[in-house]
């Protein structure tokens, strides 16, 4: 069975639906503080998918995800391996097939570690959204057909909520073009038309090219802004009372949430890479 | 001291920068604004060091810069710098600080921003200035580019705390003291006690009376513990009927007279959901075999009165710590609620020595937001009141509620276990002098460096962190028993707790300090924020002390609880307090309160007839009452941790105002909560008793309106119910200075006793509240006193959330019904208000016909298909609401609204009866739905309409029309883009 290792601690809030996400999916899940990964108390390694989920990890003072992004930097991870920096432990995790999935400050944490869209050093930024505010939005979301992010294999388009400040992609030179080049822009937001979102609100934070999301180049780390785990229920979608009226009348179940199909595809590619071995002992 | 200066680089946008331009250009300044955010380190470092920190740390590689010691740029005319007072809380230099222990070791950190303004005079700039900080918490320097040339830098003080002083223990000799030394000694040191309470404390010591026991007994004592007046014997004269009644306490008789009554039938039934109610930090309700619900509404009005931002943060915070400190192992937080009443934010003047209410309006809600986003809690619920009345106070309402598990490991949960030798711990932040009452504020010299104390700024990193560590203490079962430090600080959380074993012990000399300098008296009452008190047995102390080491959340052994009698407080080896705990919470002399009720002497008003219905209609639409506050509530998260399944923002494009949230219990389940309120202030004007019954029925339509279901005790039907009253009240005590304290205290014991009757007719238990007194604001003889306010909040148990449903129309073609009687009550109504009239009948709540009404509807929820709540602004906002939420027209005919007397259409679209309901239902279940509902007063008064139009039949067969987006327009311009 897959397993996935949803870490928390330090601010971070988006656990309990995030590990909800994946066990729906069909996974096994784990969540355990930060602070335990990197002291080697919860190995990486004997999981199959790392989720950096949603939240303010240090109320996002000096920006979203720096702090504990640097502390990622600088504090050694212990590994069975031995110790290393967590990037570090990252590429090996990915290296073997793993998958590694940030949402909101989680992505915000994978860019200011370089992990995304992943170059030796950090290349490109969450900035505060050209609104100046936070905001609770659902957004419409076209997937990548050419990307290959393994987390979105034959899915098309998606409705989720961002939940964030600082969504903006500001990217170091070159580094833009380097990203459509290698269609590591997985999903981008869309209009009611299903078109490239141009303008506020449909794209809800001034990214360009309404970017919502990247991959590397491997297409197994994935980091976007809109929040999956949040829609994994029918009823958790905002317009869920006007969708049922519709599905009574045309004779039809209602659908599930959009987000979930992101965590079966994760599921599924570590099932074909990296078979169960032995049951978790600590499952959540 | 070094400095380090990090800004965007060019090109990237600074948001900060331009709300400040924004806010420039509206006092009429045009100026450009950058900023730089500024780090000042208090250490002995290497410029080497310095740049490593300001590389790799503090500045963002892709759309930063910085500099070391050196300003980092001078591209500017006139430069404002904001910083922090001396002891006010610094999240960002916080986090600095412990971030340079990632290079070298933690440093203390200081931060500022810094505005730079081009195009602007330093005359400018003081004014701007005015608007950047608030003087209690903040200071500005304002310095010319060519002055920071000159000088290096901006010269802005580093808040540094120097303020020494040995621990003393004052000694007080209160047996000679006569009664005008009494007050004197209780006023010079903000005791806020009467001379009756002193003269209490004075027979109470054979002996002197040390100043951390006077301290002590006061904020035991203080309104905010003891709700004196909620508790005093009131003599009350009702002059029209000329019946004279000597209540004992407002609190026992009607709110917990009220739950009492309930739970008796509860009880009768075997059905008693009630677990413990009034007396933990928040109300437990079982929920269900597994869970325990705790549910806690507070307010947080003074300090949010003088620093919004801190205020509001403090006050959500707070609130999370009575659901996390209620029980024996704290509550799991699941939602937030919030309330707030401002002034007119558009209004030209204001009192003096306040802050205007835009002002206000934008800093509590920055501060609810940041407390709740930052720590994950959704904010689910909540509305603005606006009333001129708030100008002098705002009030601030926040509520929590959260589940706990009503067994961990085999062992009960809900009540704490508190037995002589149990360890007191304190967990969480620092103490400081942060809410200390003042006293040594005015009786020592204020300088330069004197620690800030009358407000506070949270910290919402900081208490997450607390709180995920407690969550890891209550899975492992390791504590017996866990409070809140909030008002009267350790003082009150010790003293609470010390009831269970009856006594405690503590040394004050163990409680670690932010700085030094704190009198043993000020450590006691400080009520710095992020403290929660834990107990627990000796054998799970090493247990906690590791957890809390690896989560580096600060945990500090200050004492025992003993059964001695006493609370003894220590300052190292001396004993510096002694006081009994008897005397301490039974020894409060009773408070006498005269009231006198006369009803108000208004007119009968006479109101012409509009021209135009709709023209109307889209006037109240606009108003500050009814008008959209979608951006206020969008900045809220809303739907963190997933269990949200109606949202505050609904219908087809996520704008429809809902009349309640649903939250899932948990993911994986169906069952939920559905949670909403009621409040109604400004039906005080006419008759407070009507106020509180209405603030009672409309909490419970909002919530039937998702699905919520009413008990019908008598069928032997409980429903899981949990509710909040919270009164926010003018000064009700007569005094020369307050002569119509009488009849406002008149107007609190009417308001009680129809929260009472309101109460016992639903069946609908209050299990918590707090009451906030003295909401007034006095300057130089002029008096601004608030309506009396009550906030009923509630949360009713759903078996099925996914039955929910919610306010916005849904198809073309669908009925529409009005159900519930529309009355010419149309007293103290948004309409009334607009066309200024004042008078006329107040709404009455008809309990018997409303709850026959609502278990009806219950019974045929499954057939509806929207169902909206009938309140301020009258049936016309209502089914405009419904209308244009669900991005559909409606017609609508007048005539068809049920009545019982003659109306004029005016009367019948902005009239504000209670128990009424705008429901619409598909074609194919009309029938039912009639069937269900025969006998009661409904009526189907048209149909959803594919055309964007809004169409009223008037009463003459009159047919007036107006396209819906115009409609909508008016809803939604007035609070566009505020805050």
């Amino acid at each position: 069975m897959t397993r996935a290792l949803i870490p928390t601690g330090l601010g971070f809030n988006c656990e309990e639906e995030s590990a909800y996400a994946f066990r729906r999916a069909g996974a096994e899940t784990a969540v355990c503080d930060i602070r335990d990964l990197l002291a080697g108390k919860v190995d990486l390694f004997s999981f199959d998918a790392l989720m950096l989920c949603g939240g303010f990890t240090f109320a996002d003072d000096l920006g979203s995800g720096k702090a504990l992004a640097n502390v990622l930097r600088f504090r050694l991870m212990k590994t069975p391996a031995g110790e290393m920096p967590f990037v570090d432990a990252v590429r090996r995790f990915v290296s073997r097939g793993s998958v590694v999935l940030g949402v909101c400050n989680g992505f915000q944490i994978l860019t200011r570690l370089g992990l995304l869209p992943g170059s030796a050093s950090q290349d490109c930024t969450l900035a505060a959204n050209d609104s100046g505010r936070f905001e609770d939005r659902w957004v419409s979301l076209k997937v990548n057909p050419r990307s290959a992010c393994v987390a979105t294999r034959g899915m098309e388009t998606m409705e989720l909520p961002v939940r964030h400040g600082e969504g903006k992609l500001v990217f170091a030179p070159g580094a833009l073009e380097r990203v459509v080049a290698g269609n590591q822009h997985v999903f981008q937001y869309v209009d009611a038309f299903g078109r490239i979102a141009e303008s506020y609100p449909e794209n809800p934070n001034g990214s360009p090219l309404a970017i919502a999301g990247l991959c590397d180049v491997t297409g197994r780390i994935i980091g976007m802004m809109p929040h999956p785990e949040a829609h994994v229920r029918f009823e958790q979608h905002p317009r869920w009372t006007r969708i049922r009226r519709a599905c009574r009348e045309e004779g039809r179940a209602v659908p599930e949430g959009a987000g979930l199909q992101l965590f079966r595809n994760i599921v599924q590619h570590c099932q074909e890479v990296r078979p169960c071995e032995t049951p978790l002992s600590e499952s959540s | 001291m070094h400095r380090i200066e990090v800004a965007f680089r060019e090109g990237i946008r600074d948001p900060q920068a331009e709300r400040v331009e924004e806010l420039a250009r509206a006092l009429g300044i045009a100026a450009g604004v950058r900023s730089v955010t500024v780090y000042a380190i208090n250490a002995e470092l290497s410029g080497a060091q310095l740049t490593r920190i300001a590389e790799e740390l503090l500045a963002d590689k892709v759309t930063q810069r910085y500099s070391v010691d050196a300003p980092l740029s001078a591209a500017y005319d006139i430069l404002v710098e904001r910083g922090y007072l001396p002891g006010v809380t610094d999240n960002l230099g916080r986090t600095a600080g412990r971030q340079v222990g990632l290079l070298f070791s933690e440093l203390p950190v200081h931060s500022s921003t810094q505005f730079l303004l081009k195009g602007a005079s330093v005359a400018d700039a003081q004014r701007l200035a005015g608007r950047l900080a608030n003087p209690l918490v903040e200071r500005v320097t304002i310095v010319s580019a060519e002055e920071v040339r000159r000088k290096g830098g901006s010269g802005h003080p580093t808040p540094l705390v120097w303020h020494h002083s040995e621990p003393t223990v004052e000694q007080f000799s209160l047996r000679q003291m006569d009664s005008g030394e009494l007050l004197a000694l209780s006023r010079v040191r903000h005791l806020a006690l009467s001379l009756e309470e002193m003269r209490a404390i004075q027979r109470h010591f054979p002996r002197d009376v040390s100043d951390v026991e006077l301290e002590c007994i006061a904020q035991t004592w203080s309104e905010h513990c003891k709700h004196k007046e909620f508790n005093a014997l009131v003599h009350y004269v009702d002059i029209p009927s000329g019946r004279t009644e000597t209540i004992s306490g407002l609190f026992p008789t009607y709110i917990k007279g009220a739950t009492a009554e309930i739970e008796k039938r509860l009880t009768a039934l075997g059905k008693n959901y009630l677990v413990t109610v009034f007396h933990d930090n928040a109300g437990i309700v079982r929920f269900d075999a597994q869970r325990d619900f705790a549910f806690k509404v507070e307010t947080h009005n003074s300090p949010s009165a003088l620093d919004p931002y801190g205020g509001a943060l403090t006050g959500i915070l707070g609130v999370n710590r009575d659901p996390a400190g209620t029980g024996r192992l704290g509550a799991d937080l699941l939602f937030n609620t919030d309330v707030f009443c401002f002034g007119d934010p558009f209004s030209r003047e204001i009192p003096p020595e306040t802050l205007h209410p835009m002002r206000i309006l934008e800093g509590v809600h920055r501060g609810v937001r940041d407390g709740g986003n930052q720590t994950g809690i959704p904010t689910v619920n909540g509305s603005l009141v606006f009333d001129a009345r708030f100008m002098g106070k705002p009030l601030v309402f926040c509520g929590t509620g959260g589940f706990m598990p009503s067994s961990v490991l085999g062992n009960e949960t809900s009540r704490k276990r508190i037995v002589s030798g149990c360890v007191i711990l304190m967990a969480g932040g620092r103490v400081g002098k942060d809410g200390i009452h003042g006293a040594t504020l005015s009786s020592e010299e204020r300088t330069a460096s004197t620690p800030a104390t009358m407000v506070q700024i949270g910290d919402a990193f900081t208490q997450k962190v607390m709180l995920d560590m407690v969550r890891e203490l209550r899975e492992k079962d390791a504590l017996a028993g866990i409070t809140d430090i909030g008002g009267g600080g350790l003082s009150s959380a010790v003293g609470e707790m010390a009831r269970l074993s009856n006594g405690a012990t503590v040394d004050l000399a163990k409680v670690p300090l932010k700085y030094p300098g704190l009198q043993p008296w000020e450590i006691l009452v400080s009520e710095s924020q992020e403290r929660m008190l834990l107990a627990c047995t000796p054998e799970h102390l090493e247990q906690i002390q590791d957890i809390a080491a690896e989560r580096q959340v600060e945990l500090t052994v200050l004492g025992e609880f003993t059964d001695s009698g006493l609370l003894e407080v220590f300052f190292s080896s001396a004993l510096v307090g002694s006081v009994s705990i008897a005397f301490l919470h039974d020894g409060l002399p009773l408070k006498r309160i005269e009231a006198i009720w006369t009803p108000a002497a208004l007119p009968e008003p006479s109101v012409p007839e509009p021209g135009s219905l709709l023209a109307e209609l889209s006037r109240v639409l606009s108003r500050l009452n009814v008008c959209s506050k979608e951006s206020i509530v969008r900045q809220y998260d809303h739907e963190v941790k997933g269990h949200t399944v109606v949202k505050p923002l609904t219908g087809a494009r996520d704008d429809g105002p809902s009349d309640a949230a649903v939250m899932l219990a948990s993911l994986d389940g169906n069952a939920g909560l559905a949670i909403g309120h009621g409040i109604c202030p400004r039906y005080s004007d006419i008759d407070p008793y009507h106020m509180a019954c209405n603030a009672f029925d409309e909490m419970v339509r909002n919530i039937v309106c998702v699905g919520g279901r009413v008990p019908d005790l008598d069928a032997g039907d409980a429903v899981v119910w949990s509710v909040n009253d919270n009164f926010c009240c003018p000064d009700s005590l007569y005094s020369e200075k307050n002569p119509e304290g009488k009849s406002k205290f008149a107007a609190v014991v009417r308001a009680c006793k129809g929260l009472h009757d309101a109460a016992v007719a639903y069946g609908i238990p209050l299990t918590s509240g707090k009451d906030s007194m003295k909401n007034d604001f006095v300057h130089e003889g002029t008096r601004i006193s608030i309506p009396l306010t009550l906030l009923c909040s509630g949360a009713a148990k759903l078996d099925d959330v996914s039955a929910a449903v919610t306010m916005d129309v849904k198809r073309s073609g669908d009925a529409v019904y009005v159900l519930g009687m529309t009355r010419r009550e149309l007293g103290a109504s948004e309409y009334y208000a607009m066309r200024g009239v004042p008078g006329g009948r107040v709404p009455e709540v008809r309990f018997a016909d409303a709850k026959m009404l609502y278990r009806r509807l219950n019974s045929a929820f499954q057939l509806v298909e929207s169902c909206h709540d009938c309140s301020d602004g009258g049936l016309g906002v209502a089914l405009a609401e419904s209308a244009f939420s669900g991005g559909l027209g409606m017609e609508v005919d007048l005539a068809k609204i049920p009545r019982d007397e003659e109306l004029r259409d005016d009367e019948l679209l902005f009239s504000e009866s209670a128990s009424r309901f705008v429901v619409t239902v598909a074609l194919e279940h009309c029938a039912a739905f009639e069937q269900a509902m025969a006998g009661l007063p409904f009526g189907r008064v048209g149909s959803v309409m594919q055309e964007q139009s809004f169409s009223v039949t008037a009463l003459n067969g009159h047919v007036e029309e107006l396209p819906l987006p115009s409609l909508k327009e008016s809803w939604l311009s007035t609070l566009r883009g505020v805050p």
